[in-house]
């Protein structure tokens, strides 16, 4: 195992398998009150390891909750993403010409509007906390990178040798991009989906900040930062377990995709 | 150079007129109306809100009112504060919007080019690489965990700088809300100085002056920061469209009254006009900063020709 990419794999085993094994872990669950442990600081009394909310709510137990979310979604709107931006990529690249030029060209202009237009536009347009709002929010704009990187790829790959034979030997155009354009980008694009990720975290981390994505009783990292900062006065420990918790997810993913892009693109 | 501009400006005209129909009619596809929350209204009350606003009439027909009145320099009322204009509420809260914003990216450029180049000019130096280590964490750090947390260092534990709310005329409530914008904004900023400053002192022109007895100071200042700056330049839209993303937050953390908050709270209100009116005022800001981006870049290389 590379010495770059063994502490932030480690990291984010660490907190996927406390995330997921929560349930067992603390008798609380992410929405049970305890009335007689309202906003107490980290205790081991009563098992509230990570302290309470003002409702006395588990921290801990929210807190894991909003890891599942934040991994659960963005694991999920990264592959969707990532389907999106390779098939758009690869197409274009291999098409090239006039199509290309359209395809791209729409890239361009989502590109240009700052990603907070298309999401308060689409906040407007589906119930409020709706998932389905938050997830093709962050579809739409996740795919335009992987989009780009594919279609220079694809550029370059058309030319060579062994895509040429395959046309000779008679494959069909879609036979041609599953078998020879695919294998040949797919290092790269697991290191650009693994740099997605922590940005589709991010996205809904902020959107739950404002209020327009997770809701109650759920919690959210950002949620749970937004609720902490009215706290921090009085309690401090409020906002910085999300805090501590959404950095340490943000700077693994991170970590782990800079060194799998060093390994696999800049020296592939 | 003045006619190239004056194009470009009279060029944005259709890029708004796409932005200003697009959003418009997305946001009538929402279901929801803003009078949708205000209980027991019986359906005569309702309709004669309908009329009043003019949401009785047909979709085009609001279309092009809105279109007449932005012609005027209106946005149209505000549904959910009564009695108020769209701009008279944004142009309340956008002055301080601005300020916070503009000092922001002053502060992030300012800081970042140089310690960016000072990190490509001694690379291998210890302060150089605590400066790219501790810039690569103010870009993993969002702005809604940095700005709590400096607001809980130097507003509670060491109480410095004043948090929470806002005095016109009183600059020590901003500080924190500026470095807490400015903050990611300087750390890419510095990584993409190094970046480039790195393969500028790594060209030949910088060897031939170096080797006719250029001295330091004039090299990096003279010869390599201009070239150096075009990539940098160039993040000055995206810079611009973060700081308005990142007013949002910050505007809410610290408790000030700028016109961020009107996206959000009209978004979740349904107040149509308002949030139509806040993407129009920020999407002509960052128009402008992508501009006047393209325009420096002529300066900063003369190879680019801008005719």
């Amino acid at each position: 195992m590379n010495a770059r990419l063994g502490p932030s794999i480690a990291i984010l085993g660490v907190l996927a398998l406390l995330a997921f094994a929560a349930p067992w872990l603390t008798p609380w669950s992410h929405d049970a009150l305890d009335w007689q442990h309202l906003a107490v600081p980290p205790q081991l009394e009563a098992s509230h390891w990570l302290g309470t909310d003002r409702l006395g709510r588990d921290l801990f137990a929210r807190g894991m909750q909003a890891l599942r979310v934040s991994l659960a979604l963005g694991l999920l709107a990264t592959l969707v993403s990532v389907a999106i931006g390779v098939s758009w990529g690869a197409v274009a690249g291999y098409l090239g010409g006039r199509i290309d030029a359209a395809m791209m060209r729409f890239v361009d202009i989502v590109y240009a509007l700052p990603y907070v237009f298309i999401v308060i536009i689409l906040a407007t347009l589906f119930p409020r906390g709706s998932l389905a709002a938050l997830f093709i929010a962050i579809g739409a704009v996740g795919w335009l990178t992987m989009a780009r990187i594919v279609r220079g790829q694809t550029l370059s790959l058309r030319k060579r040798e062994f895509v040429t034979a395959a046309i000779a030997g008679g494959v069909s155009t879609p036979g041609i991009l599953w078998r020879h354009i695919f294998p040949n980008v797919i290092g790269t694009v697991i290191a650009y989906a693994t740099l997605t990720i922590p940005q589709v975290i991010l996205f809904e981390s902020f959107l739950s900040f404002l209020g327009l994505g997770v809701q109650e009783p759920y919690a959210s990292l950002g949620s749970l930062i937004n609720e902490g900062a009215q706290e921090m006065e009085t309690s401090p420990w409020m906002l910085l377990v999300p805090a501590g918790l959404l950095v340490a997810l943000l700077a693994a993913f991170n970590a782990l995709g800079n060194g799998l892009r060093r390994r696999l693109v800049d020296h592939g | 150079m003045l006619a190239y501009a004056l194009r470009r400006i009279v060029g944005l005209v259709p890029t708004l007129f796409v932005l200003v129909t697009l959003s418009f009619f997305v946001i009538r596809l929402a279901p929801g109306g803003p009078f949708d929350q205000e209980h027991g209204l019986s359906p005569a009350i309702r309709a004669n809100l309908d009329a009043a606003y003019g949401l009785d009439q047909p979709l085009a027909v609001q279309y092009g009112r809105y279109l007449a009145g932005l012609v005027h320099g209106d946005l149209g009322p505000s549904f959910r504060y009564k009695d108020f204009r769209v701009t008279e509420l944004i142009g309340r809260g956008l002055p301080l919007s601005l300020t916070i914003g503009l000092a922001a990216a002053a502060l992030a450029f300012l800081t970042g080019v140089p310690l960016g180049a000072f990190a490509a000019w001694r690379p291998g130096s210890r302060l150089a690489r605590a400066l790219m280590a501790a810039s690569l964490l103010g870009v993993v750090l969002p702005a809604f965990v940095v700005g709590p947390l400096l607001a809980l260092l130097f507003g509670i534990y060491w109480p410095v700088f004043r948090v929470g709310g806002f005095e016109p005329g009183d600059p020590s409530y901003l500080v924190l809300p500026v470095i807490t914008l400015a903050l990611p904004v300087a750390a890419y900023v510095a990584r993409l100085t190094r970046d480039s400053m790195g393969d500028v002192l790594a060209s030949n022109f910088i060897r031939t002056a170096r080797a006719k007895g250029v001295p330091t100071r004039a090299l990096l200042w003279r010869h390599a920061l201009r070239p150096a700056l075009i990539p940098v330049v160039s993040y000055l839209g995206p810079a611009v469209a973060f700081v308005i993303t990142g007013s949002l937050v910050v505007e809410s953390v610290f408790g000030l009254p700028g016109s961020g908050r009107y996206l959000v709270e009209g978004a979740i209100d349904r107040d149509y006009t308002l949030v139509m009116g806040m993407i129009l005022v920020y999407g002509v800001f960052t128009l402008l900063c992508n501009l006047a981006a393209d325009l420096v870049y002529g300066w900063l290389d003369p190879r680019v020709r801008l005719e």
